[in-house]
This record gives structure tokens, sequence and C-alpha cells, in this order.
């Protein structure tokens, strides 16, 4: 990204990127933004059509990240329950005991979110914002690390509830994956799809490394004149008559973490307004809602707010 | 993301597809007043440009080519030359104003279109002035400036890149103008007469009398509701009967045209009676000379003159609005000795014309010889059988014996010719005065108007002993007109200037409110000439302030305001850290080799871009670009030193 050697540091988790890159072909951005968001400590919503590698990204990272990793398929029938756990009548000690759901891991894969019922998203929803299951009276912290990467296949597509505004708030970030482009698509038709491979990845991260990258990340220096930008930025998305609503205080707050995590992926010890701009479609698209068309803001959109903001 | 964008100057950059909607509109306003008096081609002809452009935004599609628009200037032009048979003068140059900003539509591709177009704008507004400075006039100009400024703003888009952030910018804009507009406005030397070099038809078709009278040229005026001239009295006004506002003095009679000649005396003699009458008058611009003073002036502005016959004349052609202050007493006799050429000539008939009113008037001469008695008949045959109408029928070579004898119906100027012919064939001195009559006094302001409406021509006979004395015949018709106004003299049925049909209470209550405040913003605001900018000075303690010191107090007034706009602003300025103020400083570098940084342009994707680019720059400017960033966002903040060492490199 950055033309110019502005430090001397090897830019960690290099190598992680490497390999998820060989898995994903032709998706670097999206697979550094990913990375990203899970520095960021945030959540993330994967859109796009079924087939262009949304659940091999999201095993991909968990495997290399060392994070333990479980899956749920999102279908119609699904209940609260089916995520959280359950408590079973054990005959031998004659006590209720809790078995816990597949929520109860580092990563989560929520996968195809939107086939669920509402009352299923939220359960998801709720423990994401918590960090913790509340279930049959007793609260239980879930593991940390906790993420979830949630994808979703568009709303128009049948069977499907979108999630409201307020849950994809939620998500630090939402990303599309889109088509590959050509050379990428000649070596996947190459080589095969990398799906099968996934066991092999070894984890590049000692389990429980993660945390102190994350302390790292939240760490990078953001100065006064970057957080003069950020906020210039968020006036200007309210005051702009492209869009409905403005952004929230905690897309402010999720779009700072997000361009710190971005400035140290990237060997940096400060934010720059590059990182700023360069996270800032995939933080604030799904929170604005364009006032022409009825979906969410485009990237042109996102384009036209930062031609409309200078950099203090 | 792709952020950086082709190296471009901010010129030359592609003109973004929703600004033009404003420049259309900005365009429509500021040249459409010109519609009103233009030759029609031209209005349809601008019109189509404007559609077609407006077409074309709209549907998206490629402007027309550099032929088809080399033909059309060339088209415009020639057009242009034809209607004017010259490409200078006040018309032909609005006209090709008018019509290139139209074209200029038509090749909106990048900035500098833009700005071109809102330039020619700004200046397209000042040639309204030509034709009109009345209240309306300001306020759409000042709408059409507010409107041109915004799509300026838009144009360059930023911060002020909403409609509404536009608009208000650019109130925001105009309204810091203001004081120095108003300072610009009081101090600046007014020059007495026109503005210096204007085109010669600056001041072309002013109405008002004209310096011949035919049968029908009153008549046609009469149909014109514009204001010929106000007047302020001292005092309450004479009555409307005895308001004859003196013009051309007409004595050459070809049969049909009645023409003014040289006078022959230098000045006439006056003996007055009882006290003079003061008044002022606000002339509007009739590019002739009289000046239209009350019968018998008595006291002139100066730089007028009083002719032989009475008529009250400026040096100079009045062009423009100008007040006039005169006392006049309305009892006089006027010049009781007459040169004999004079009177000879004024008994003058072309021989061959008008054969039966000749008759008529001898043998009225032969039953009783005096003048006195040769009036009474005339008025006394006007009063038995003739009628008072705007609509006379046509009259033939014989005009006056054709009325005389056959119609028997017109309006005071066939009265007055009439009349003066019956007076000269039967051996009594006689003329034609034109003028106005009467007035009409608007109870808001006090002033007295009067209009074109109100022109009048009479006869003025002259009377061993008493002088020219003045004979109304059109009083002996129709009474009603001298003494109330024409409204009152014509019959049912007549057609009447649109202003006066408004026979409500309320509209007419409404006509004098509107016209009261036009004659204030006349007076106040137009009015404001050397004379009242003396005064004024005066009043502030600097009396006989000549040009070189209002020029000298322009430059002081206008140096305090922009000192103190500048404080202001320095005061207010976000206080910029050092080492934004150094960055800034490359980035001016930078302009001056043409390397151009958008505001929202990241110093890193510069640095890409140039390197891209411009990569003889590129290693001067990453040791800039990186120095700057660790000066500015990291948290030991780098020293400044580095970085003004690489702006120096750079």
């Amino acid at each position: 990204m950055s033309p110019l050697p502005l430090s001397g540091r090897p830019r960690p988790l290099a190598p992680v990127l490497a390999r998820a890159g060989e898995t994903i072909l032709g998706k670097a951005t999206e697979i550094r933004l990913a990375v990203a968001c899970l520095l960021a400590g945030g959540h993330l919503l994967i859109e796009d059509l079924p087939g262009l590698g949304k659940t091999t990204l999201a095993q991909a990272l968990a495997r290399l990240l060392g994070l333990r990793f479980s899956r749920i398929q999102f279908t119609s029938d699904l209940l609260p329950a089916d995520i959280t756990g359950v408590s079973i009548f054990e005959r031998e000690r004659s006590e209720f005991r809790f078995l816990p759901g597949p929520i109860f891991s580092q990563l989560l894969l929520a996968d195809e979110i939107n086939r669920a019922t509402p009352k299923t998203q939220s359960a998801l929803l709720e423990a994401m914002e918590e960090g913790q299951v509340t279930a049959e009276g007793e609260t239980r912290p879930l593991p940390q690390p906790f993420f979830v990467i949630a994808t979703q296949n568009p709303a128009h597509q049948i069977g499907t509830f979108p999630l409201p505004e307020s849950q994809l708030d939620r998500f630090l970030m939402r990303l599309e994956l889109g088509y590959p482009d050509q050379a990428a698509e000649r070596r996947l038709l190459e080589v095969g799809s990398q799906r099968q491979r996934l066991d092999t990845l070894a984890p590049l991260l000692e389990a429980g490394a993660l945390p102190a990258l994350q302390r790292e990340a939240a760490a990078v220096h953001a100065a006064a004149p970057l957080i003069d930008y950020v906020q210039a930025l968020i006036e200007a998305s309210r005051q702009t008559p492209a869009f409905q609503h403005g952004l929230s205080p905690r897309a402010g707050l999720g779009l700072l973490a997000a361009a710190r995590a971005w400035a140290w992926l990237a060997g940096r010890d400060m934010v720059l307004p590059d990182d700023v701009q360069a996270v800032l479609p995939a933080v604030a698209r799904h929170r604005l809602r364009s006032l022409q068309g009825s979906g969410h803001a485009s990237a042109e959109d996102i384009a036209a707010l930062i031609r409309g903001v200078a950099i203090p | 993301m792709q952020l950086s964008r082709p190296m471009s100057t901010a010129a030359r950059e592609a003109l973004d597809h929703p600004v033009a909607p404003w420049l259309f509109i900005a365009a429509a306003a500021t040249v459409a007043p010109h519609f009103a008096h233009q030759p029609l081609w031209l209005n349809i002809f601008a019109a189509l440009l404007f559609a077609w452009a407006a077409w074309l935004w709209r549907h998206d599609r490629r402007l027309p080519g550099r032929w088809l628009r080399i033909l059309l200037v060339v088209g415009g032009c020639a057009a242009t030359l034809f209607e004017f048979r010259t490409l200078f003068g006040r018309d032909p140059g609005v006209a090709l104003l008018v019509m290139l900003m139209a074209m200029k539509l038509l090749e909106l591709k990048s900035r500098r279109d833009a700005i071109v177009l809102i330039t020619l704008g700004y200046f397209l507004l000042l040639t309204h002035y030509f034709h009109s400075q009345s209240i309306a006039t300001g306020l759409w100009l000042l709408t059409a400036l507010w409107l041109l400024t915004a799509a300026l703003i838009r144009v360059h888009g930023g911060v002020a890149a909403t409609p509404r952030h536009a608009l208000r910018h650019a109130a925001v804009l105009a309204g810091q103008a203001l004081p120095f507009m108003l300072v610009l406005y009081l101090l600046f030397p007014r020059i007495p007469g026109p503005l210096w070099g204007l085109p010669r038809d600056a001041h072309a078709g002013l109405t008002g009398l004209s310096e011949t009278m035919e049968p029908g040229s009153i008549a046609d005026l009469v149909l014109n509701g514009e204001i010929a001239f106000r007047a302020l009295f001292d005092g309450n006004p004479p009555p409307h009967g005895k308001l004859y506002w003196r013009g051309p003095v007409l004595e050459r009679f070809d049969g049909r045209r009645w023409h003014p000649l040289p006078g022959l005396a230098p000045a006439p003699r006056l003996d007055l009676a009882g006290q003079p009458v003061n008044y002022q008058t606000t002339l509007e611009g009739h590019n002739q000379r009289w000046l239209l003073a009350l019968d018998a002036p008595t006291a002139l502005p100066p730089d007028t003159v009083l002719n032989s016959s009475l008529t009250a004349l400026s040096r100079r052609p009045v062009s423009n609005r100008h007040r006039f202050n005169f006392s006049s007493v309305l009892d006089y006799r006027f010049n009781t000795e007459e040169n004999a050429p004079v009177l000879q000539r004024n008994l003058d008939l072309p021989p061959g014309f008008n054969p039966r009113a000749v008759d008529l008037a001898r043998r009225w001469r032969a039953e009783n010889d005096a003048p006195l008695a040769l009036i009474d008949k005339a008025l006394g045959l006007f009063a038995r059988e003739f009628f008072y109408t705007l609509q006379p029928p046509l009259l033939g070579k014989n005009s006056i014996d054709d009325f005389l004898f056959d119609s028997k119906r017109g309006f005071c100027e066939h009265y007055a010719a009439a009349f003066v012919v019956l007076m000269r064939a039967g051996g009594v001195p006689a003329r034609v005065v034109t003028g106005y009559q009467g007035g009409e006094r608007n109870p808001v302001d006090g002033y007295l108007i009067v209009r074109q409406s109100d022109a009048h021509a009479w006869a003025e006979v002259w009377l061993a002993g008493r002088g020219w004395v003045r004979i109304d015949p059109t009083a002996a018709v129709s009474p009603a007109r001298i003494d109330t106004g024409i409204l009152n003299a014509l019959p049912a049925g007549e057609p009447l200037p649109a202003f006066l049909l408004a026979r409500a209470d309320w509209l007419i209550t409404l006509r004098y409110r509107w016209e009261a405040l036009n004659n204030a913003w006349n007076q106040q605001v137009l009015g404001f000439d050397q004379e009242r900018q003396r005064q004024m000075l005066a009043r502030f303690g600097w009396p006989d302030a000549d040009w070189r010191d209002l020029a000298s107090a322009l430059g002081i007034a206008t140096a305090v305001l922009l000192a103190a706009s500048l404080a202001w602003a320095l005061y207010h300025r976000p206080r910029r850290d050092p080492a934004a103020r150094l960055w800034h400083k490359a980035l001016r570098r930078l302009a001056r080799r043409r390397v151009h940084c958008a505001p929202w342009e990241t110093p890193l994707a510069l640095a890409a871009r140039v390197g891209n680019e411009r990569p003889e720059l590129a290693p001067a400017l990453a040791e800039v670009v990186e120095a700057y960033l660790l000066a500015r966002y990291s948290a030991a903040g780098g020293d400044l030193k580095t970085l003004r060492a690489a702006i120096g490199n750079l």
C-alpha cells in the first residue's frame, strides 16, 4: 500500500495474509480488511452470491490465526437454543448439565445468517454485542477472543430475512467478495478449489497470541489531526443529502479502530488518512442508506463522501 | 480502492455531470431579461440552443463537434451582422453575448468551460442596466448574481457540494460584499451626465414627445402609460387646468406636419404678475433637449437656457433621468413686443392646402375685424359641432379641411393645428405648442406624476398689447380633458392605456404605492448624483470634496474594510500547526510545477501519483511526505527541521 518505508518494522501477520491469499485467489484487499476487522475486535459480515468463497475465507482465517472454530449453517427452522446450547438432565447426578452450543468458540462462522428467523438472528447478535450468553437463567461468558464472521446472500434472494439496520450496525465491517479477476479465475480453474486443503493449513499464530496483537493494534497512535479527519468524515456523512442518516457514534469508534488495525497491518505505529480512507467503505457502506434507490450506499457514494471532505 | 486520479490541472478537470443544471439555470436567469428587447429570431435561436444543451445533458449524449460549433458561431455572427448592420454598439454587442452564452452551454466539458460561462454571465448581468435600472431589475440581477455564484461554488465542489450549502455559501459571500458595495456606492466619484464610453445607441428607444407633430403622433403617445416626469411642488400644486408643461413650439406648417423654427430673438421678455411657484421635476431620459417647465419659467437650473419661444432647454439631450429645479409664474405676459419676422412667419401657410379653411377664416375676418372675435368664432365652432376622440378618421391631403368640414372629430393635435391654421388665415399670428398638460398627484408621496398619456398640443396667438396668449381649443371641445385629465374626457368604449383601466380603489392605491416606491428608488438611490454626494460629505464635515478627495476617501474606506475583514479572518482562522503550514508550502511549490493536490487526496496517494506521472519529482516529494507524515501524525512528532530541509530540496 504505502510506497514509502515509513518505518523499518516488518509487517506483522504478513505470512497469514500471504497464506490466506493463496487459498482465496485474487482477493488480497478483502483478506486484509477481514484480518483488520478481527484485529480491531469487530465482527465481520460477508455478503455475496453463493460460491464466491465466503466460507472458505472464514475457515482459512480461523485456522491460520489459531482460533477455535465452529460453524452454524443458518436455516429457517434453526432455534436460538441450537446456537447457545441446552441443559439436559443427568440421571446419575440428578441435575441439569449445560451442553454449550456452537457459539462457545473463538471464531464462529454463521453461514447464511439471513436464512434464519429474526428471533434466532437476534440471539446471535445479542451474544456478539454482550460477549456472553444467557441461557436458562444463567449467564455464561463467551471465550476470548470471540469473533463472528457471518455470511449472507444478497437479500433479494428467495426465502431470506434481511438483517435490520440496527443489527447491521453491530458488524464492524461488511465485505463483498465479488468475482475473481481473470488471472485469479484462471489459476483457480487450473489448480482447483482450495477448500479440501484447508485442513492442511497450519496455524501461523499460537493459540492465545491474538489478544496481544489486538492490544498492539489498538495502541497505534491516532494524532489530533487524524481524529479531526475522522470527525469531519462522520459530520459530512450526516450533512450530505446523499444518505438518509449519517454514521452513528458507534460507527465512528469502529472506523477509528479499523483504521488503527489497518495501519498496524501496514507496519506503522500511527494512523494516516490513507488508513481511514481504505477502511471507510467496508465500515460505512452497510450503515448508510442512500437516498436515491433503496439499497445501501454504493462504493461511488463513499468515494464521493471522501472527495467532499478536505484532509485537515 | 483507487483514490488517485489522472494528473490534471484543476481547470481542465472534467465537469461533474450533476453540475450542469446549475449552469443552465444560472445562464437562463442571466440572459432572460434580454428576451424582452431582442429580435425574435435571436430569442428563438438562443432558446433552441438552451433546450438542445439541456436535452443532450439529460440523455447523456455527446456534445456537438468542433465544426458544428464553429458553424454555429459564424452563423450567429452573420445573423447579428445582418440584423444590426454592425457588430459594435449596445444591441449587437448584447445580442452576440447572449448567443455566445447559449453556445457555451454546448461545450460544457471541463471546469474551465463552466468558469468561462460564469464569468461571461457576471459580465452579461451588467448589460441589463442599459435597458432598465428599476427595482425589479435590481432584484432580478441580484438573484441571478446569487445563482451564478452558487454555480461557481458548485463547480468547485468541496465542502459546499450540496445545493443548499452552495446557495447558502453564495448568499454569505454576497452579504460579505455588501459593505464594499455600499462604500463604492457612496464614495465612488459621480460623473455628471452620462457615463463615458457608452455606445452611441445606448439610449435608443426612449419614448416621449417628438420634434414634429402630425395627425396621430400624439394620439400614439397617449396610449402609453409610461411616466414622462414627476414634479414635486413647494406647497400645493396649482389646479389641473393651469398645468401646461411647455415642450417644443412648432411654427412652420408644410401642409401635413408641423416643425419648429430656429429662434430669432435672443430672449423672451416677460411681464409677471403673482407669486412664483417653486417645484422640482425629475425628468425621465427622452433624448431631447426640452425640459418641460410650467409656463412661464422665471428661474432655471444651471446649464439650461430659455429659448425665444419660452421653452426651457438643456444644453445636452437628456438621456438619463435627471432632476431640475424651476420657479414659474403662472400669470404672465410674454413678448408684448414681438419681432416682425417672427410675427410674419407665424402667419405663413403653405400655398395650395386647405382652401376651405382659409376661405372660412377670411369670411369670419371680413365679418368682424377684431382678432378676439375670430378666436371666439373658431372656439365656438369647435364647441358646437366637434367630438373629442382618440380614434379619428383618416385625413387626406387637405387634412385641416377634412377635419373641419367632414370628420369633425379628433384629438388635441387636430384642434390645435386646425385652430392655428384658421388664425393664420384670418391674419392673427399663431403657433402650435406641444408639451404635457396636467398630471396626477400621488397621495402616497405627494409627487405629481405626468405620463406620456398627458401629452398635449395647444395653440398660442399673438395679440397686440397682450403678447403671446395661450388658447387651448381642446378645452372648448372637451373641458374635462383640461380640468381633470384624459380619463374623463374620452367617450365610453374608446381603447385606453391599460394602466388607466384600473378602476378598483385597491388597484389604484396599489399603483400609487408602487409608483411612490419607484420614485423613492429613483430619487434616493439612482438620483444619488454628484450634488447629493457633495451634500452628504458636507454633512459629515467635508465640504467641497472634488473627485480626488472622493477617490482618496474611497481608497481609505476600502482599505479599512479590507483590513477589518482580514483581521477578522485571521483571528478566526483555524490554528494550523506548523507541520501543516509547511505541507501547504510544499503543495504551493508543487502547484508551480503544475502538480495539483485535491483537498481530499492523502500525501501518500499524492506521492504514488507523482511517482507514476512525474517520476523526476518523486524522490524529493517522497522525502517531504515522509517527514510531513512523521511530524504530523506520529506519536513522537517528527522534527520540523527535516521537513523544512526536504521542502527546500523540492
